[in-house]
């Protein structure tokens, strides 16, 4: 590839005690692509993006923003490169003694300096984005629904306007009305932003809709990778056994049977 | 098995711990002396750990004077010196009794409570999203509220005292028959200026103390709901030894043998 790839891992490791998480993952993640990392659950998918956005630190290996290695970087550059990232969490985490709009407005004030008085009209816009009404904006995020709390947190992810959005299973626990809005919202988020994305997901229609390119991760390692038109006929005995939603193939759970 | 390797362990665990404690109130301290402070945090912060604490260290107070020269009272009849009452009763509050009961019922009410907000925000990765939000839970979270601990409970103790010696003189005068200007007298001339500063010395390392145990085991927290109640048990014991430990140093430095 000619340019830079906007993120790049280079054999990346990592484990929590005995239990090795990342054993050298290898990815690269072109400017204004899409990529969606597929893998069961404990796979390593969230602490991969943890650790690109310098939450977990790696063992060993890589990683490089815009050609930039960020393994290392001091506090200060960290949150300048932070600056450039917006995140999704799994769980969605908003700051629940924050009301609705502060959420989405804590980028903007708390990082970026903005008077909360300039920074509320960019959130309650931000909020109609996410098809959130101004309304919503003077709840607390625990009279919401998931689906509405998911959203609140997409608002917040993109309100600073980010080069780079990582989305943690943004569908997961939604009903599938529900989660195809929040795939329709953040297609057109990111591309209304031109930004990179990353996104984590076992639901496969939601990968299939997002993605350009997906990749998929098993015991810590990315397995396979190509574009969404490939997944079908990836010819990869482990990818096949995942989006068929096989429990017999290659892959072996871990489920005791007496 | 070599019976010498679990104690082995019991110190390594020790030492460790006391490793990262000093690291994390390192931390603290280094962000607390530098740009940006959160003002109004530090605000709400002095607000709940000090005014709100209020109530419980002044009844606390109130009932130890009380105690006090009744204790006193019976004590020292025997010997006929029932007029060193009023002195025991304000050195004994102002050195020793004020301080450390008012800081052992900040761990119990603050500690605690500051390890589970700071805990649930670490389970459900609040802190990561502040992380990723260009703010540092340091300065958001700790800073805060070690600063709002380490300056509240001097004043806390201040009105402790005084309440804890009127708690004395209600019972000396209503009760034991004293006289109330002799007992005034006794109490004024009897306390010096050292009494009370050793006291909201200690004070302040309590307090210090308190906020940095709840902070420290609610910042490292995890495994959902369990861990969040483990981190409270651990803030509350933790800081109610560190404190009753602190305070012999305290004593030693202000009182010990020059
Ligand atoms: N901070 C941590 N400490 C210890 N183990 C962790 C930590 N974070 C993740 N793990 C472990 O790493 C594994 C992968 O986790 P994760 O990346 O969250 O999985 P997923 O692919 O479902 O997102 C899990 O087994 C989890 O228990
Ligand atoms: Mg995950």
């Amino acid at each position: 590839m000619a340019d830079t790839p906007k993120i790049r891992l280079r054999d990346v490791h990592k484990r929590f005690g005995p239990k090795t998480v990342l054993d050298g993952v290898d990815l690269d993640v072109g400017r204004a692509e899409s990529m969606v990392i597929i893998g069961g659950s404990g796979s390593g998918k969230s602490v991969t993006l943890k650790c690109i956005l310098g939450l977990i630190h790696p063992d060993k290996g890589a990683i490089e923003i815009d050609g930039q290695p960020t393994v290392d970087l001091a506090a200060r550059e960290r949150e300048q490169v932070n600056a450039r990232i917006g995140m999704l969490f799994q769980g969605s985490a908003l700051f629940d003694s924050l009301k609705v709009w502060e959420n989405v407005a804590f980028g903007l004030v708390q990082g970026r300096g903005i008077s909360r008085a300039d920074a509320k009209p960019v959130a309650i816009q931000t909020l109609g984005q996410v098809g959130l009404g101004p309304e919503v904006g003077e709840l607390n995020p625990a009279e919401l629904s998931g689906g509405m709390q998911k959203r609140v947190a997409l608002a917040r992810a993109i309100a600073a306007k980010p080069e780079i959005i990582f989305f943690d299973e943004p569908t997961t626990g939604l009903d599938p009305i529900m989660a195809d809005v929040i795939n329709d919202l953040i297609v057109a988020c990111v591309r209304r932003l031109g930004a990179t994305a990353v996104s984590i997901t076992h639901d496969l229609a939601s990968a299939r809709k997002i993605a350009d390119r997906i990749a998929m991760i098993y015991k810590g390692r990315i397995i396979w990778q190509g574009s969404v038109k490939e997944i079908d006929n990836s010819g990869n005995p482990y990818v096949d056994q995942f989006i068929h939603g096989r429990a017999e193939g290659p892959i072996k759970m871990d489920v005791f049977r007496p | 098995m070599n019976p010498l390797a679990p104690i082995g362990r019991v110190i390594l665990t020790f030492l460790q711990a006391v490793g990262a404690i000093s690291g994390f109130a390192f931390q603290a301290i280094r962000h607390l002396v530098t740009p940006p402070w959160y003002f109004g945090l530090i605000g709400r912060q002095m607000m709940s750990i000090g005014y709100f604490s209020l109530p419980v260290v002044g009844l606390t107070a109130l009932f130890t004077g009380m105690v006090l020269a009744l204790q006193i009272y019976e004590g020292s009849s025997r010997f006929n010196a029932e007029s060193t009452v009023a002195a025991i009763v304000v050195v004994g509050l102002t050195r020793e009794l004020g301080p450390v009961l008012a800081g052992l019922m900040l761990a119990g009410r603050v500690g605690a409570a500051i390890a589970a907000e700071v805990g649930t925000m670490r389970v459900t990765e609040q802190i990561d999203a502040l992380t990723t939000l260009s703010t540092n839970p340091f300065k958001y979270l700790v800073v805060p509220r070690v600063l709002a601990g380490t300056v509240t409970l001097p004043a806390l103790v201040l009105v402790a005292d005084i309440i804890g010696v009127f708690g004395g003189y209600l019972v000396s005068t209503q009760k034991l028959g004293f006289n109330p200007a002799t007992y005034l007298q006794n109490t004024v001339d009897y306390l010096e200026t050292n009494d009370v500063v050793s006291g909201l010395v200690k004070a302040g390392v309590f307090g210090f103390i308190v906020a940095l145990m709840g902070c420290y085991h609610g910042y490292h927290s995890k495994g959902g709901a369990q861990g969040v109640g483990r981190a409270t048990t651990n803030a509350v014991v933790s800081a109610s030894i560190l404190i009753l430990i602190a305070n012999y140093f305290v004593t030693e430095a202000f009182f010990g043998t020059k």
